[in-house]
């Protein structure tokens, strides 16, 4: 297997000139579209045998036997990996050196701790022989009673949550501020455990030479990756070669690698040959990760005028038996609404299931639904308008931390999304309109907020004597549009039209551009791009300014301009000279230079950096039957400077679309007997299909945020989840008059 | 999956005489089978290719005025057949209302009749099943979920049938052609399927190696064609089994209701229609009242099998009256957008 990084093409058609700000149809779509885009499991190099798991039917308890040998018996197998004969690791798989190191499962004992953990991988000369193998394994097992529900385990608060935050977050007095409430409300919400359901499996496809390993394997982090897997391995992470060009949707489940990913890993160091591992869409419901269920209670308290004056966010969420994390539902809380007393606080139970895993707005998107929900409640018991009502408390400053935000167009937001849906003249009480069919009618909002992340990555740049160029970085598209952005934000930033770029990005051997995920990669990415292109503008800059026989000579580097592969004088546009003549005139092939992006500690400090938007949701409700249908979707989104509007339109699009998913459908069913999935598949764990998709619109709100990062970009592929779970849930509200305070919304809780 | 013979047959008697082999199964579009095979679910030793047999695949109209659909005849050509459409409208609606259209464009018609249920302590292929296991018991018992029986189940079983299609066959009468080793024989659609009872392994009346021919819809069938729907209530609007559906049709005479029929999905592990019911509607004005009074008798006796499914009861009642409303209001002029859904009434 040679290690190549995947180049595209530009593809005919494109845009000369500036390219960011222009609606770029996506780059890989006509590969995607006609099976040419080679997704991990689609390569099969010669000799490659393929693995199937074996996965444990328990929750809780030990594996005490496997039949061995009717599995190797199987024609076709070559191989039975389990704890008896499993390769050694360099390091323990639980051992825990920081946040984004998950315990993994690894064959390294005979423990089961959820259902669905590997506990055995047969390894075959075909699938099918592989498969038969894993299930004439017949695990036999001592059984413990497993901890399933909120209710079920012990309580504990952890160090931190998320990703290194902390478990609790306060400013004033809460329990003063609701005593001197004109008004209060309180209500507990519920949302159920969720599953990543990526179209795509956690494959892997791995093969050793030596201690040297290449892994085709869909990852949002290839560095991340590396590392994982080189601790595990005990060897260097420049001797792992990952190529992961395209993922078939990520979610955050592929931030980190899986167990299953590692098992591959393992199977073809035992066999010596490669191995190819694609879980079935049933094993990815455990070792995979998700999201924990919660339980949300919210306090608020306002005066006559309907200022807050408490805001209290208690969450009991869950983790598992072997590992501490959870998403931090909070979140929202602490940047959405002004309040003199704020307090958050973070709990979770121990259950028998797998670690959950950032999962679609971890945090922001469980929270988001009980705040707005909370929000809208109290906007009723005042008789306010619930678009008055958050106008009322609006944040000026982050609250809690009394930052000032970088940029915040969510008034805007509010107001373009409030017109474009018709807003205005909506009845206060519930249950006042009815449609021509007599269905009930209702509309709700919510806001929406994701904060503007920016994680450490780099970049290479190069620009040659012909004036094409390359640009180079080990950044993910997982289905977002990196691969058209980011060549938008390279070509610009060389200077030069897209025909005359090769981006390349996907594999490991390219410069670290940090995880795909947070919905931070365009402004990593971006960034370490924009840099390294401005590094070698300024080398070519200095060429040229320094050369009497140029045309810019004695401008300096301020002083010129770089597009459609010339420099030219920033003073006096008449006088400039092609990227080709002034490498050829200095006897120079190329010119490369590097970049990087981080975030930037002072800015951080001093500011609170944040997308916002504003959610509007219209939907109809049988009166009799209960049956609920989405009917319109309004978002205006703010996220700083827009790449490219189509794609950025598809997030937001994409992320309403998840949180309709998140109000009407997802919900995990475990037997609690048993710890084992009740709708471990497609056909039963509903997600939303076209027929539920309603008419959308996502305004794209101008914002410019000189602050947030050079590019003045913040992320969009989260937020739209946000505020949409909280505008459909009060949409059936004002529809029903029933709240329905458990997620999802189905109609059996609305039949009254 | 376990390995397995393949056997394709060139003739029905052939199929007949391979199907007597032990641990064999029929396979036609296999979108059930497999799936099941795939999970270790069952494990037949041999399939039983039919998908070639020959005149199998036809729809007929019979001199007498019925019609008789071959057992391989896919949903989807089936559902837009215009006689079909225009003479049993119910019928195509309920083939549009399941699965998907790929689904619909490989799956027969004997394959929906003999799809197994979506239980999951029976699909996840190691829970207490007595269906799959028989004796090993119920898991379900204790953890019933909304798709679980409110009619017609037992302690031993209380599995649903995820068939749309079967409940307005149940509706019209439809009968069941069979072949096998006895030779050709015939089965109410009503009869085909078995109530769990003391042995829910026997899921429907087919004898060893028997397969299904073709289902024939007699002639008075036609005669509710103006009147017929077919209403499904589910958790999404598309691809999801119902949580409950019912087939409604009607005729009149005058002002007044001639013959009704009502059979609902969901509730039990067949079609249930409760004649009784039927008869209360018989030379009533359509009424609210009246249909609500059939419902009542449809229900009767239904049992809710654990807090997760008591809801569907009083659904089930409001779904009756509201397929009932619909019909008498007449059958539309063409199959909605969006078929036997409570959004897609016109």
């Amino acid at each position: 297997m040679t290690a190549t990084a995947t180049p595209l093409n530009p593809a005919a058609g494109t845009r000369h000139g500036s390219s960011i700000g222009q609606p770029l149809t996506r780059r890989d779509g006509p590969l995607k579209v006609t099976g040419q885009a080679r997704f991990s499991a689609d390569n099969l190099p010669p000799g490659t045998l393929h693995a199937a798991l074996c996965v444990a039917r328990i929750a809780k308890g030990r594996v005490t036997g496997l039949n061995r040998s009717a599995a190797e018996a199987h024609p076709g197998v070559v191989a039975v990996m389990t704890p008896e004969n499993a390769p050694k690791l360099a390091q323990d798989p639980d051992a825990k050196a920081g946040p984004f190191i998950f315990r993994l499962d690894l064959l390294q004992n005979d423990r089961v701790r959820y259902a669905n953990q590997p506990i055995a991988v047969v390894i075959a000369e075909t699938l099918e022989a592989a498969t038969e193998g894993a299930r004439l394994l017949a695990p036999t097992y001592a059984t413990e009673t497993p901890r399933i529900g909120l209710d079920a385990g012990e309580v504990f608060t952890p160090d931190s949550v998320g990703v290194g935050a902390a478990p609790s977050e306060s400013d004033g007095d809460v329990e003063a501020g609701l005593a001197s409430a004109s008004r209060t409300i309180a209500a507990t919400y519920e949302t159920p455990a969720q599953y990543h359901n990526a179209m795509e499996p956690h494959a892997a496809l791995a093969q050793w030479d030596g201690d040297r390993l290449t892994l085709h394997m869909p990852t949002q982090g290839l560095a991340i990756s590396q590392g994982r897997l080189a601790g595990l391995f005990g060897i260097k992470p420049d001797d792992i070669h990952i190529e992961s060009p395209y993922l078939g949707g990520g979610f955050g489940s592929k931030g980190v690698p899986s167990g299953p990913q590692v098992l591959a890993c393992m199977a073809a160091r035992m066999v010596g040959r490669p191995v190819k591992l694609v879980p079935t869409r049933s094993q990815m419901y455990g070792p995979m990760g998700h999201r924990g269920p919660t339980r949300q209670t919210l306090r608020l308290g306002t005066d006559a005028a309907g200022k807050l004056t408490a805001l209290d966010h208690h969450i009991l969420t869950a983790s598992s038996s072997f590992d501490d994390f959870f998403e931090p539902a909070g979140r929202a809380t602490s940047t959405l609404y002004a309040s003199p007393a704020i307090a958050i606080r973070h709990e979770a139970v121990r259950l028998d299931t797998g670690t959950p895993l950032f999962m679609r707005a971890p945090g922001e998107a469980t929270g988001s639904v009980a705040l707005e929900s909370a929000l809208d409640e109290m906007a009723h018991e005042l008789g306010m308008d619930p678009l008055e009502f958050r106008l009322a408390n609006y944040a000026e400053v982050e609250p809690i931390t009394g930052k000032p935000f970088s940029s915040k167009a969510l008034r805007e937001c509010y107001r373009r999304g409030a017109e474009a849906f018709g807003w205005a003249g909506r009845p206060l009480q519930p249950r006042q309109t009815r449609d021509k069919d007599g269905l009930l009618v209702g509309i709700g909002m919510g806001t929406a907020t994701f904060p503007a992340l920016i994680f450490e990555g780099l970049a290479r740049a190069e620009i040659r004597a012909d004036g094409t160029g390359t640009v180079e970085l080990g950044a993910i598209d997982m289905g977002q549009g990196a691969w058209t952005a980011l060549a938008q934000i390279a070509a610009d930033g060389l200077g030069i039209g897209m025909e005359a770029l090769t981006f390349r990005m996907g594999s490991s051997d390219l410069p670290n551009a940090g995880i795909a995920g947070g919905s931070g990669h365009t402004a990593t990415a971006g960034n370490a791009i924009h840099a390294a292109a401005g590094d070698v503008i300024a080398q070519l800059a200095k060429l040229a300014t320094d050369d009497p026989a140029s045309p810019l000579y004695g401008a300096g580097n301020a002083g010129v301009t770089a597009a459609d592969g010339r420099l030219t004088r920033r003073d006096d546009p008449s006088r400039s000279e092609s990227f080709a003549d002034i490498l050829k005139r200095a006897g120079r092939a190329s010119i490369e230079g590097q970049g990087k992006a981080g975030a930037d500690a002072a800015a951080q400090k001093s500011y609170a950096m944040h997308a916002h938007g504003a959610v509007f949701a219209e939907v109809k409700v049988d009166p009799d039957l209960g049956q609920i249908r989405v009917s319109r979707l309004v978002g205006a989104f703010a996220a700083g400077r827009v790449i490219n509007p189509r794609l950025v339109q598809s997030q937001y699009y994409g992320g309403m679309i998840w949180g309709l998913s998140f109000a009407l459908h997802e919900r995990a069913e475990m037997d609690p007997r048993t710890g084992r999935f009740l709708n471990d598949n497609l056909a039963e764990y509903h997600l939303p299909v076209n027929a539920d998709i309603p008419a959308m619109e996502a305004i794209l709100v101008h914002e410019e945020d000189s602050v947030v990062n050079a590019l003045g970009v913040k992320g969009v592929g989260e937020i739209g989840i946000t505020g949409t779970v909280g505008a459909i849930a009060n949409a059936v509200w004002h529809a029903t008059g029933v709240r329905v305070r458990e997620m999802p919304i189905t109609l059996d809780k609305l039949l009254g | 999956m376990r390995n397995f013979d393949y056997i394709r047959p060139a003739s029905l008697p052939e199929a007949v005489a391979a199907g007597q082999l032990p641990d064999t199964a029929y396979l036609a579009a296999g979108t059930n089978l497999v799936d099941l095979m795939k999970g270790g679910v069952t494990a037949p030793a041999r399939i039983v290719d039919i998908t070639r047999l020959p005149g199998l695949s036809s729809i007929e109209h019979l001199p007498d005025g019925g019609t008789r659909i071959g057992a391989l005849v896919r949903n989807s050509d089936l559902a837009y057949d215009p006689r079909i459409e225009k003479t049993y409208p119910m019928v195509a609606e309920a083939l549009l209302a399941g699965a998907s259209a790929q689904l619909r464009n490989a799956a027969t018609v004997g394959g929906n009749l003999m799809q197994r249920t979506r239980c999951p302590f029976f699909t996840d292929a190691v829970s207490a099943c007595n269906k799959r296991e028989p004796g090993s018991g119920c898991a379900a018992l204790g953890h019933a979920t909304r798709i679980h029986a409110v009619q017609g189940w037992s302690e031993h079983c209380i599995a649903t049938n995820p068939s749309d299609f079967c409940v307005p066959l149940a509706a019209l009468d439809a009968v069941v052609e069979i072949a096998g080793p006895d030779g050709a024989r015939e089965v109410p659609l009503t009869a085909f399927h078995n109530l769990p009872g003391d042995h829910p392994e026997h899921e429907t009346a087919l004898r060893p190696a028997e397969l299904i021919t073709a289902l024939r819809l007699p002639p008075e069938a036609a005669a509710f064609r103006a009147n017929a729907r077919y209403l499904k209530v589910r958790d999404r609007t598309s691809y999801a089994f119902a949580v409950v559906s019912a087939a409604a049709a009607l005729t009149f005479e005058g002002e007044k209701i001639g013959r009704a029929r009502l059979a609902f999905g969901g509730l039990a592990l067949k079609p249930w229609r409760v004649e009784a019911a039927e008869a209360t509607l018989a030379g009533q004005a359509p009424s609210p009242e009246a249909y609500a009074k059939a419902a009542a008798l449809a229900l009767d006796g239904a049992k809710p099998t654990g807090e997760a499914n008591a809801f569907k009861i009083e659904l089930a009642r409001r779904v009756a009256v509201r397929a009932l409303t619909l019909a008498a209001a007449g059958t539309p002029a063409r199959i909605p957008a969006l078929p036997a859904s409570p959004f897609g009434i016109v």
